[in-house]
């Protein structure tokens, strides 16, 4: 792999030295699990949290003259990955064998892609927000290789064990080219990875459980200078980690080289108790891995009919769907990205919008404020829904406010018929006892008063009882504001704000 | 009583068919002979006589209901390279000590479909490895043939030497073998029984112990041509459980036997006349090139220029996969463990007590050829004559020739313990000059014995095909048998 610069060194990013700013390079390789049945070249069950070695085969254990098929599915999934990460998908590519002697590697090599992936180069766009913007990493590649099983040591004083489940399970490696500038940047393509791979229900994306870990690559340069000597760190399980790491590592190459020291190329691991990396083998130990073509396998080659076919099926992307959240509802760039940064949220939200069709509204209606009906849904989302779902611990599957009901609120809401304050009280009351919203209303006499005979009544009293401020309200026009807070207050929050706004502006002589 | 030994494995099965006698009697006889011979010879490691007798009583029962399988109630031997579910299959190495699969391997599975009995396991090189059969740690393997006045053991060739053994000495009516340099054609050259080893993909390799991935390939060692052609009716066809097996039907072999070679073209290979060869191996390949002609076969000057580089790179190719595909034996799992200080140390520990020299050997010769550094001066080099190689053949083919013949072996059979080879394992490695073109190339090659040595000690003629047309390679054979018309049965001294 030839490495090019192909970012502009940004200062913000800029670490200071005593010898003056540096700059990271980072790459990263991530190793995800693949969505599947069963194992890439056995019938095994990939299912997690079996008893150990419950789902181990003859192929999976290396019985002598046990021979790997691939899982086709676990192709379609490697291509479907491919075509979400905008890369070229090689219709021709090649398992080679990955030579290493370990107990819970039972063939004494790892089936994977050396020489020729099943993907190439492809791009992932992240938005750094307004001070960076939009940022591109280079995807190298993407090969599809089998996980090892797992190595026990705390079962025994002296011996270890060894749980074959995983032995097998197809992983895809996506390999970035060495363009993250940052661990902020780092963090960002490691989420918009996971997300993407969502999206497509390639990975299920879940780090805790180990489906998607990363390797980090990590040097330091002096600005835009010559890339320095890499240390890899291996096996991150979480989007955090990985930050700190990347951090911590920058900061050890940085303050080794402005000793006078030299950055040793080295296999490195990191230590979520103390936020530091240490040193597992040198340059000078690494494995020889005498990569060959594996003799059991076949090239492994499929019709370009067979990509058109996966790509006509691709579901909408991450990007896309956030785009087309602010062209076609008004939702804001911002909480468009927050909703589709999981599938369940965006899936959830245009639940919401195609429940409140039903009731007569597109979404796309002026609120207050100047924003959409939609937009106004997503805030609900994200404002009220999420704290909920979060104190409650509960998957946005699970949300005891069914889309219906947020719909229902929304569209009570759109209607005039509650304020946006008795909308919160309202999601309340939904959320914990449940019921129809409409009912709710107008049972516990939540309607809003748009009777303009009430309010008129109450703007009255509100102005007579205050001289002063409407003295003042002629100079300081902003001061409407508190007279709709008095109104409102004394109505116990059920007048129309519009309504009450305008009363009161006729009666100000505003 | 006709001795049911004697007979061929067609003859067998149509005795059977006609109920002239039964699987049982048939079985008893070579179990009988068996416990005789084996003390002696040794091509058997172990002898299942309660499974193959139970397998005959079955055998029997479907002769008599007239629904037996196309090798019903034929007793056969199985070289220890092949799982056969709960029987020694150790592929005569030590360290699957004890390893009982829990699996049958395709091959033997389609032999059982088909009505064939399981006598027992087949001595062999340790992982396939040899062309003497003194490699396997069960011991070595003898010749049931011996120099006429003499009283030498010699070796039955390797690594299918129990198989090619236990064929000749009427311990079994066919055997299977496997191939990766020369392992079903040397030993059948040196016992005066045919084997073939078939085009790659044309058997499956599911459930037979790995040698070298990209070369191996199963096939039998029989008493005739016939037999032969029977004999890989059963074994072969389409495996999807092996991604290298090719989907293809599978022809009636046996139909191909008698069809002649009137019309065919047989290649010559200039580059098979080697240096230093033996006369006699010289006279028996113009023989048969005779033979052939009489019959109505044109013969062609052909030249297969990469010939030379065949050997060299063979013994690159070959170690690189077993280094790899032998990783797998390293006392986690299965078979022998010797304890060690650390994970290392037993893995050290427990392959030097595991792996005979010439396993060990190849290991280290297969894990340099792989090293980062010499990769591409080794293995990829390798290759590229391996594609040469190849084109080769693919030249002669485009020019109309249907198949080649060359000598099978640059020599008869050796002497057990045959110090110069001991002492330079490449005097060993020569004794597949002539084959092992035939597995870089993948195509299908027939040894068929042809004539004898001063000494009396069969010698055999190589056929080598285009691929998937095994089905020339019998009638061509067939064609040299008959016209040989030498009875290679071997005085029997055991």
């Amino acid at each position: 792999m030839t490495l090019v610069d192909t970012r502009t060194p940004n200062p913000d990013y800029f670490i200071a030295g005593a010898t003056g700013d540096w700059e990271m390079v980072v790459g990263l390789e991530i190793h995800a699990q693949v969505t599947s049945e069963s194992k890439l070249f056995s019938a095994s069950s990939t299912q997690f949290g079996e008893p150990p070695n419950a789902n181990v085969s003859f192929v999976d254990a290396a019985m002598p003259g046990m021979l790997p098929v691939i899982n086709e599915e676990c192709v379609r999934q490697a291509i479907r990955t491919g075509l979400g990460l905008k890369a070229k998908i090689n219709n021709r590519s090649l398992f080679d064998r990955k030579n290493y002697f370990y107990p819970d590697l039972p063939q004494g090599y790892q089936i994977s892609q050396f020489k020729d992936p099943i993907v190439g180069e492809g791009e992932v766009h992240l938005d750094m927000g307004d001070k960076i913007g939009d940022v591109t990493i280079g995807i190298e590649r993407l090969h599809l290789e089998q996980d090892a099983g797992k190595s026990i040591h705390d079962q025994h004083p002296s011996m270890s064990f060894v749980d074959l489940n995983r032995s097998g399970v197809a992983l895809m490696e996506i390999v970035s080219k060495p363009d993250i500038r940052s661990s902020a940047e780092a963090r960002a393509y490691i989420t918009k990875i996971r997300t993407i791979l969502r999206y497509l229900g390639t990975c299920d994306g879940n780090m805790e459980q180990g489906s998607l870990r990363a390797d980090l690559n990590i040097s330091v340069r002096k600005p835009g200078g010559e890339f320095g000597t890499r240390c890899e760190i291996k096996n991150v399980n979480s989007v955090r980690f990985a930050g700190q790491a990347i951090e911590y590592e920058a900061r050890r190459q940085i303050d080794l080289l402005e000793d006078g020291g030299k950055v040793e190329q080295q296999t490195r691991l990191f230590d979520p108790k103390t936020g530091e990396t240490r040193s597992m083998r040198s340059k000078e130990e690494a494995h020889d891995y005498r990569y060959f073509p594996d003799p059991d396998l076949l090239p492994l080659v499929f019709e370009q009919s067979l990509v058109d076919e996966l790509a006509a099926d691709l579901p909408e992307l991450p990007d896309e769907k956030q785009a087309r959240l602010v062209s076609a509802y008004g939702v804001s760039s911002y909480n468009a990205k927050v909703l589709t940064a999981d599938p369940a949220n965006s899936d959830y939200f245009e639940s919401v919008i195609k429940e409140i069709k039903q009731m007569g509204f597109d979404g796309k209606e002026m609120q207050s404020m100047g924003h959409t009906v939609a937009h106004g849904i997503s805030n609900m989302i994200i404002n009220e829904l999420f704290g909920k779902l979060k104190d409650s611990d509960l998957p946005i599957e699970e949300s005891r406010i069914s889309a219906a009901q947020l719909a229902s609120i929304a569209a009570l809401m759109r209607k005039g018929d509650i304020s946006s304050k008795i909308a919160k009280d309202l999601f309340e009351i939904v959320w914990s006892e449940g019921g129809d919203p409409a009912e709710i209303v107008e049972n516990r006499g939540m309607k809003q008063v748009s009777d303009t005979g009430a309010i008129e009544k109450i703007v009255d009293e509100i102005i007579a009882a205050n001289p002063d401020q409407v003295a003042k309200v002629k100079d300081k026009p902003s001061l409407v504001g508190w007279f709709v807070g008095q109104v409102m207050k004394a109505s116990h929050g059920k007048a129309n704000p519009q309504a009450v706004n305008e009363i009161l502006r006729s009666k100000l002589g505003l | 009583m006709t001795d049911l030994t004697k007979l061929s494995l067609t003859a067998t099965r149509d005795g059977l068919k006609a109920k002239d006698f039964t699987s049982v009697e048939v079985t008893d006889a070579y179990l009988g002979a068996i416990e005789a011979a084996n003390p002696k010879l040794n091509a058997y490691i172990t002898i299942e006589t309660n499974q193959a007798r139970d397998m005959a009583k079955a055998s029997d029962a479907k002769l008599i209901a007239g629904n037996g399988g196309m090798l019903e109630g034929a007793p056969l031997g199985i070289k220890d390279l092949f799982a056969t579910i709960g029987t020694h299959t150790q592929a005569g190495s030590h360290i699957l000590d004890g390893f009982l699969p829990e699996y049958e391997s395709t091959i033997t599975t389609n032999l059982w479909g088909d009505g064939a009995v399981m006598l027992g396991k087949l001595n062999m090189d340790e992982f396939a490895m040899g062309s003497s059969n003194e490699s396997s740690y069960y011991g070595p393997v003898i010749n049931p043939w011996k120099g006429e006045g003499s009283g030498t053991a010699l070796v039955p060739g390797g690594s299918s030497g129990g198989s090619a053994s236990a064929v000749s000495a009427w311990l079994c009516a066919g055997a299977t073998a496997t191939d990766t340099g020369g392992s079903i054609r040397q030993p059948a050259a040196f016992t005066g029984t045919v084997g073939i080893k078939p085009t790659y993909g044309r058997c499956s390799r599911w459930g037979v112990v790995a040698f070298a991935s990209s070369l191996d390939q199963a096939g039998p060692i029989t008493r005739t041509v016939e037999d032969s052609a029977l004999m890989l009716t059963s074994m072969a066809g389409y495996d999807k459980m092996d991604s290298t097996s090719v989907d293809m039907a599978v022809p009636d072999f046996a139909a191909a036997v008698e069809r002649g070679v009137k019309g065919l073209t047989i290649g010559i290979p200039k580059e098979y006349h080697m240096d230093g060869m033996p006369d006699e191996i010289d006279v028996l390949w113009k023989q048969g090139i005779e033979w052939l002609r009489a019959e109505g076969a044109i013969i062609k000057d052909i030249s297969l220029p990469h010939t030379k580089y065949a050997l060299p790179a063979y013994y690159i190719v070959a170690p690189a996969e077993c280094s790899s595909n032998l990783a797998r034996y390293d006392g986690v799992k299965y078979g022998l463990r010797v304890a060690g200080d650390s994970i290392d140390d037993m893995y050290e520990l427990t392959r030097a007590a595991g792996f005979g020299r010439e396993v060990q050997r190849r290991g280290m010769i297969g894990t340099y050829v792989l090293s980062a550094g010499y990769y591409d001066a080794y293995y990829v080099r390798a290759q590229k004559v391996r594609t040469l190689i190849k084109q080769d053949f693919e030249k002669v083919f485009a020019d109309g020739v249907d198949a080649i013949l060359t000598p099978a072996t640059p020599s008869a059979a050796f002497a057990i313990g045959d110090k110069e080879m001991a002492a330079d394992p490449i005097k060993m490695y020569l004794n597949d000059i002539f084959t092992v073109t035939v597995n870089m190339a993948g195509l299908p090659g027939i040894a068929v014995p042809a004539g004898k040595d001063a000494a009396g000690l069969p010698l055999g003629l190589q056929l080598i095909g285009k691929p998937f047309d095994e089905e020339t390679l019998f009638a061509a054979g067939r064609v040299l048998e008959r016209s040989a018309a030498i009875d290679f049965s071997p005085k029997q001294w055991w």
